[in-house]
């Protein structure tokens, strides 16, 4: 397979791109300095694109390559890729499911915990040696909170079961309402917001989905609400978050993802009621491998014209 | 309230909440202890001996023989914490002296405690905030990892299951086995640092717990290991600790509790694969409220001769 073109779109993790590099002939997106002069003496060679959450392959891209068969993404997201673009050329899309589903879990309740509970501010406390001057303050408790979340997908329903064994009520929003759980459904985000304490975004991002975190709802959550976003930025309306955090019209937040990473607004860094992290939902070493895998395993499937192990189109 | 109560002295030993102090000054005479200077704490307790008929201890500070030798009026301790090693029992015991504690409300906090230190030592919670506020990191996957608890009261069955929602493999060490329960059960610390990824301490301070955690048990754990502590500072030995995560022999630690806190050590203070807290477990306001009103209700119980509501003796 070592003739077979692959485009990497950005640096995304080693091992990936040593096993890209040593299995077929890899060419690295980022390095180029003249992209465009790039695809066009190029652009005939690549038939498959590995992406992930920064960069994958837009109506541009796939138009500048007309052998392109197959798009392997390095995510579960699919908001960087055009699906139908994809499926009317019969290119065929797969992603990363169910193997980062736990970290992201984890992380949204990591985060949810860390803000109520002041953790990097605790930590900083007593490194800076404050503590021998004084108690920290009290913070907020996690445990009976109410937790509502918007998408009840893989990730949604993870995040679930782990807050329930916290006594966390569970509630959601989403396209439609889940015909195998006893999750209490509300039929607008903006009620779902105004019933629960902690709203976290665990949705696809799509055209619908963008900016649905917007003032109304950040209102409706409220002083004492806080927002986690381990989605995509784009989920939220990033200006209008900020205002409401440094206004207080909303409690905290703890942010996994940005409009445009990794530009971050510099208003929240002097914020104690937030948590901030560089995308970091999947970051494990565990995670990444399974994740590095299952982009070449699909690779070598569709080259060997065997089944995709997890194709979405 | 009973006539002449406001003329029965109530000792408190630290600051804990505005709402304790305020609850119990307007029931009791309330003398606090920690506006009186270190050096005039003797004349202090010889001049109010007379009046001075309860103490309101905590977890830091409590009645310790040299308190209870100094108040020979001393009729009932009322410990503003689940904790007792800071009031000599065994003497309270001898002098017919009523303690009571509040065993319940905290146990979520320092359960969801427990859990946040874990998730933020692992996945580097701190760290990364600190990174994208400004200041590349190696994250461990939290979920499915193996858990083993010492202790396995209230405050460890809490965290089990809390543990337990992120698929973790649950084990313990107690004096005991605990019968009826699916968690496995290891009859020495070391064999259950052999089974366990990540050991939490949750035990209560004894004799026997002093320095449980040692360097052997460190050893055990190895160097994928985490240690979290929400207990008490001294059933670790602290030097081995530092050194063990100095020297990278052990993966790191989330720590609420150090052996002579406020007190840092400096190497501690530096390392990046430790998460700190000034031991927080159970300061949020909703269970600060409910600890004081339990302290106040057994005092009011107590002198209106009604049953204590949580004894120990």
């Amino acid at each position: 397979m070592e003739a077979i073109g692959v485009l990497m779109m950005c640096p995304m993790n080693n091992y990936l791109e040593e096993e890209l590099d040593r299995r077929f002939k890899l060419f690295r997106y980022w390095t180029q300095p003249r992209k465009r002069e790039f695809l066009t003496q190029h652009g005939e060679s690549i038939r498959a694109v590995v992406g992930n959450a920064s960069a994958g392959a837009d109506a541009v891209l796939i138009d500048a390559l007309p052998k392109l068969e197959i798009v392997s993404s390095y995510s579960v997201g699919l908001d960087k890729i055009d699906l139908i673009k994809c499926e009317e050329k019969g290119i065929r899309v797969t992603n990363t499911p169910d193997v980062l589903t736990d970290d992201v879990a984890d992380l949204a309740i990591g985060l949810m915990l860390a803000v109520l509970r002041r953790i990097c501010v605790c930590d900083k406390y007593v490194r800076s040696g404050k503590w021998k001057h004084g108690d920290f303050k009290l913070t907020t408790k996690f445990s009976g909170k109410r937790v509502g979340i918007i998408g009840l997908g893989r990730i949604g329903l993870a995040i679930a079961k782990r807050a329930e064994a916290f006594d966390c009520p569970i509630s959601y929003y989403s396209r439609s309402k889940k015909s195998n759980t006893n999750y209490k459904y509300y039929e607008s985000l903006i009620e779902l917001a105004s019933n629960c304490d902690i709203l976290v975004v665990a949705c696809a991002l799509t055209p619908e989905t963008t900016h649905i975190v917007n003032r109304e709802v950040m209102n409706a959550l409220g002083p004492n609400g806080v927002l986690i976003n381990i989605g995509r930025g784009p989920h939220v309306d990033e200006p209008e978050l900020v205002s409401a955090l440094v206004e207080g019209r909303l409690g905290g937040a703890g942010l996994d993802v940005f409009e445009k990473e990794p530009h971050v607004p510099e208003q929240l860094f002097k914020l104690e009621n937030v948590v901030l992290l560089p995308h970091v939902g999947s970051g494990t070493v565990e995670t990444r491998i399974a994740m590095a895998d299952l982009v070449l395993g699909n690779l070598e499937a569709y080259f060997a014209n065997k089944p995709l192990l997890t194709p979405v189109v | 309230m009973m006539a002449g109560e406001l003329t029965i002295g109530v000792l408190q030993m630290r600051p804990l909440s505005t709402y304790l102090q305020e609850e119990i000054s307007k029931r009791f005479l309330l003398f606090k202890y920690w506006q009186v200077p270190p050096d005039l704490r003797r004349e202090f307790l010889a001049e109010h001996a007379a009046s001075i008929k309860a103490v309101v201890a905590d977890g830091v500070r409590g009645a310790d023989s040299d308190l209870i030798d100094a108040l020979p009026h001393l009729e009932i301790v009322s410990s503003h914490s689940s904790g007792l090693d800071k009031t000599d029992l065994n003497k309270c015991r001898e002098n017919g002296i009523r303690v009571t504690y509040t065993p319940h409300a905290m146990t979520d906090d320092v359960a969801d405690l427990a859990i946040l230190l874990a998730l933020a030592t692992m996945r580097r919670i701190c760290g990364a905030d600190t990174f994208v506020r400004r200041v590349p990191l190696m994250l461990l996957q939290f979920s499915g990892k193996s858990v083993g608890i010492i202790g396995l009261g209230r405050i460890g069955s809490a965290i089990a299951r809390r543990a337990e929602a992120f698929g973790c493999s649950i084990s313990y060490h107690s004096r005991q086995p605990k019968p009826n329960l699916r968690y496995k059960y290891c009859s020495s610390v070391i064999d259950l640092a052999s089974n366990s990824q990540i050991l939490i301490v949750a035990s209560a301070l004894t004799q026997e717990t002093h320095h449980i955690v040692n360097r052997e048990v460190i050893d055990a754990l190895g160097e994928d290991g985490i240690i979290v502590n929400i207990a008490r500072g001294s059933q670790i030995d602290e030097s081995e600790l530092v050194s063990a995560l100095a020297e990278r022999r052990l993966g790191g630690a989330g720590l609420d509790v150090l052996e002579h806190e406020p007190e840092v050590p400096d190497l501690l203070s530096k390392l990046d694969n430790v998460v700190l807290s000034p031991h927080v477990g159970a300061n949020t306001s909703e269970t600060r409220k409910a600890m004081a009103d339990l302290v106040v209700g057994n005092l009011e119980a107590y002198f209106s001769n009604k049953p204590l509501l949580t004894p120990v003796l």
